[in-house]
């Protein structure tokens, strides 16, 4: 990069700043200045215009379009159910909503039973400010960043070379043979399941740690005092306490499952028999130019999403009317 | 702690429930640090650390002990540089990651990209908590309900609606302009407002239609415009909120990949870090002493927001969790 491309780039930020922050200075200052009559109705629509209007022709107009680009061929053509026929018929498309159902099974399940394991254990021990934080990080890492961390650990060299992936020297250590994990169906699409675990079970340990901490202790105290055992006291007292909580964490994991996209392009780039939908809507929409199908996918993630994000709002309000 | 409290506990004796709580903590305490679940905590804190160790203690080893040994063999295989850094930072040569370019652009992506969706979210969330008009909480409740479409729904139309009305646009005021430089940034920052504002309003909306409403009724008695009340009352009162939801963004556009993906154009005139690494992980997946240099140079920024407002960043990260 020479100074002058950062000079330009620098001029471009500034520019956009410089624009932004002149309409929205122009519009406030014309607004304080309206017929009196009028300035409320005024007003009203300049704060309100600019997200509506946004939201409107980026969104909504644009999911509804997808919905109905969903039902047309690549020539744009109508086909009805033909795009949906597809995805549930065709091999490669049926293990890709496979794939879907086992990341979406197993990530929120093992994440959210690791990150309560490790929020029970280091509950009011010493340092427990810094083994959070360990175990936190990960939700600070993009996932492509994450996806080059874990493909050095999987990483393969020839049986007679020295391993400079942790996986295969752990394996040849034992005296096995080292494997091209992320080639080797189906034990490739567990290993991009561990990213994402790896990711979010510092969520699941953060909010749920928050939960615990706001059981009573009078409760625990009583639990010990009628001899009960720690897995008892955990079963019994616990549990119960965190039950709101563990819903959110497990919705909010599956919703970002679903949509996980970084981690599949990055290590396997979907091949291997290792797609998911919402990176095969990327590979159809965008690379093998099939919007209709990309659409269709686009489609069926949003109904999958649908019933997990609503009952996921309506636990969240549950617990605000609460407090 | 286990000598002194009981000594407490004598010399104070009007003071009992102190000494109470005290044991009681105690007691607590003993309960959950049992044995197997400290050994239990050491051994997921240690797998959980380790790959992203593996991955810092490679970037700075020499290319030739990479590819030769293990990173858990540096003490045997001893050799430390910064070569890896300045190559995939600063080397001009074409075959080089030439991450410098990149690491401007997430930059010049996430500033305005956070700030954007941030003012237009506080304006209209002021307008529907405090400005009294009909319709108020139906427009809330669509704008909240929209937070269930994701993003992938919008992708191919918002391309197609950019390609068709932003580049015109962009190329007739650069004909009429050719002083304004064209901005290869504008998509990208528009795509990610637009994908920011339902979260936004709705976070927001719950936080400023907290503000006592004495304090907003007195300024608009005392004459003052709804945009004064704004700038002047809301804005500064909503400090907090805005903070952790700036953390927020600015994080997600910083490790976004898949709006980059579609919005960027791909070349370094615009694209960002994570689109060049995805890039580089798929044309050059063996060469570990740039992959492993060039992954921490993109988590450099995240991991500072993160050691340094843990607590903004905790906050901010458990609101927007849902996004997307």
């Amino acid at each position: 990069m020479t100074s002058a491309d950062l000079i330009e780039k620098i001029v471009q930020v500034l520019i956009g700043l410089a624009v932004f922050a002149a309409v929205v200075g122009l519009v406030m200052f014309l607004v304080d200045r309206a017929p009196k009559k009028r300035r409320d109705v005024v007003q009203l629509i300049a704060f309100l215009a600019p997200a509506v209007l946004l939201l409107g022709a980026g969104l909504v107009w644009p999911a509804l379009r997808t919905t109905g680009l969903a039902f047309t061929s690549r020539s744009g053509a109508f086909v009805g159910f033909e795009n949906f026929a597809w995805i549930f018929t065709q091999e490669d498309a049926l293990i890709t909503v496979r794939n879907t159902i086992i990341w979406v099974v197993l990530v929120p399940l093992l994440s959210t039973i690791v990150g309560l394991a490790y929020a029970v254990f280091i509950d009011k021990s010493r340092g427990e400010k810094y083994f959070k934080a360990l175990v936190f990080m990960p939700m600070a890492i993009s996932f492509v960043g994450a996806s080059i961390i874990w493909r050095f650990v999987y990483e393969y060299r020839q049986a007679d070379d020295p391993q400079i992936g942790l996986l295969n020297a752990i394996v040849t250590a034992f005296g096995a043979e080292p494997v091209r994990w992320l080639q080797e169906p189906p034990v490739n699409t567990f290993l991009l399941i561990i990213v994402m675990i790896w990711i979010q079970t510092g969520f699941a340990m953060v909010v749920l740690s928050a939960s615990i901490k706001g059981i009573p202790t009078e409760q625990i105290e009583a639990a010990q005092l009628d001899g009960t055992n720690a897995w008892q006291r955990f079963r019994n007292v616990t549990l119960p306490g965190i039950r709101g909580s563990l819903v959110v964490v497990v919705t909010t994991i599956s919703i970002a499952t679903l949509k996980v996209f970084d981690i599949v392009r990055t290590m396997t780039a979907g091949n291997y028999d290792t797609s998911v939908i919402a990176n095969e809507m990327v590979t159809q929409a965008f690379r093998a130019g099939e919007p209709g199908r990309g659409s269709a996918l686009a489609v069926v993630l949003f109904i999958l999403v649908l019933p997990i994000v609503i009952y996921n709002i309506r636990i969240l309000r549950q617990q605000r009317e609460i407090r | 702690m286990t000598s002194t409290t009981p000594n407490v506990a004598a010399t104070l004796p009007a003071d009992s429930t102190r000494a109470d709580d005290t044991t009681k903590a105690k007691r607590v305490k003993r309960r959950l640090t049992s044995r197997g679940a400290t050994i239990a905590s050491l051994i997921i804190a240690i797998i959980w650390t380790i790959p992203t160790f593996g991955l810092f203690v490679s970037s700075f080893r020499p290319r030739e002990e990479i590819i030769e040994n293990g990173w858990w063999t540096i003490f045997q295989n001893w050799g430390l540089t910064l070569e890896n850094y300045q190559e995939v930072l600063l080397s001009p040569s074409v075959s080089a990651p030439q991450l410098g370019s990149y690491f401007v652009n997430s930059i010049a992506i996430a500033i305005p990209a956070t700030i954007f969706p941030l003012v237009i979210a506080s304006m209209a969330a002021y307008a529907l908590a405090w400005i009294k008009f009909k319709g108020a909480s139906t427009i809330f409740i669509v704008i909240f309900a929209l937070q269930i479409v994701p993003l992938q729904m919008a992708l191919i139309p918002l391309l197609q609606i950019f390609t068709g009305v932003i580049t015109p646009a962009q190329n007739w005021i650069s004909e009429v302009l050719p002083f304004i430089p064209t901005s290869n940034y504008l998509q990208i920052w528009i795509a990610h407002t637009i994908f920011a504002l339902p979260l936004a309003i709705f976070l927001l909306h719950n936080f400023i239609s907290e503000i006592p409403g004495e304090v907003i009724e007195a300024a608009r008695v005392d004459g003052a415009s709804h945009s004064q009340v704004f700038f002047r009352i809301v804005l500064p009162l909503a400090l907090p909120a805005l903070a952790s939801f700036a953390i927020f963004q600015f994080l997600w556009v910083w490790n976004d990949l898949l709006v980059a993906l579609i919005f960027s154009g791909g070349t370094s005139e615009a694209a960002p870090l994570t689109q060049r690494l995805a890039e580089l992980v798929g044309s050059r997946g063996q060469e570990w002493q740039r992959l492993t240099a060039a992954a921490f140079v993109s988590l450099v920024i995240p991991l500072i927001v993160f050691f340094g407002l843990q607590r903004y960043f905790v906050r901010g990260l458990l609101a927007g969790s849902t996004k997307g």
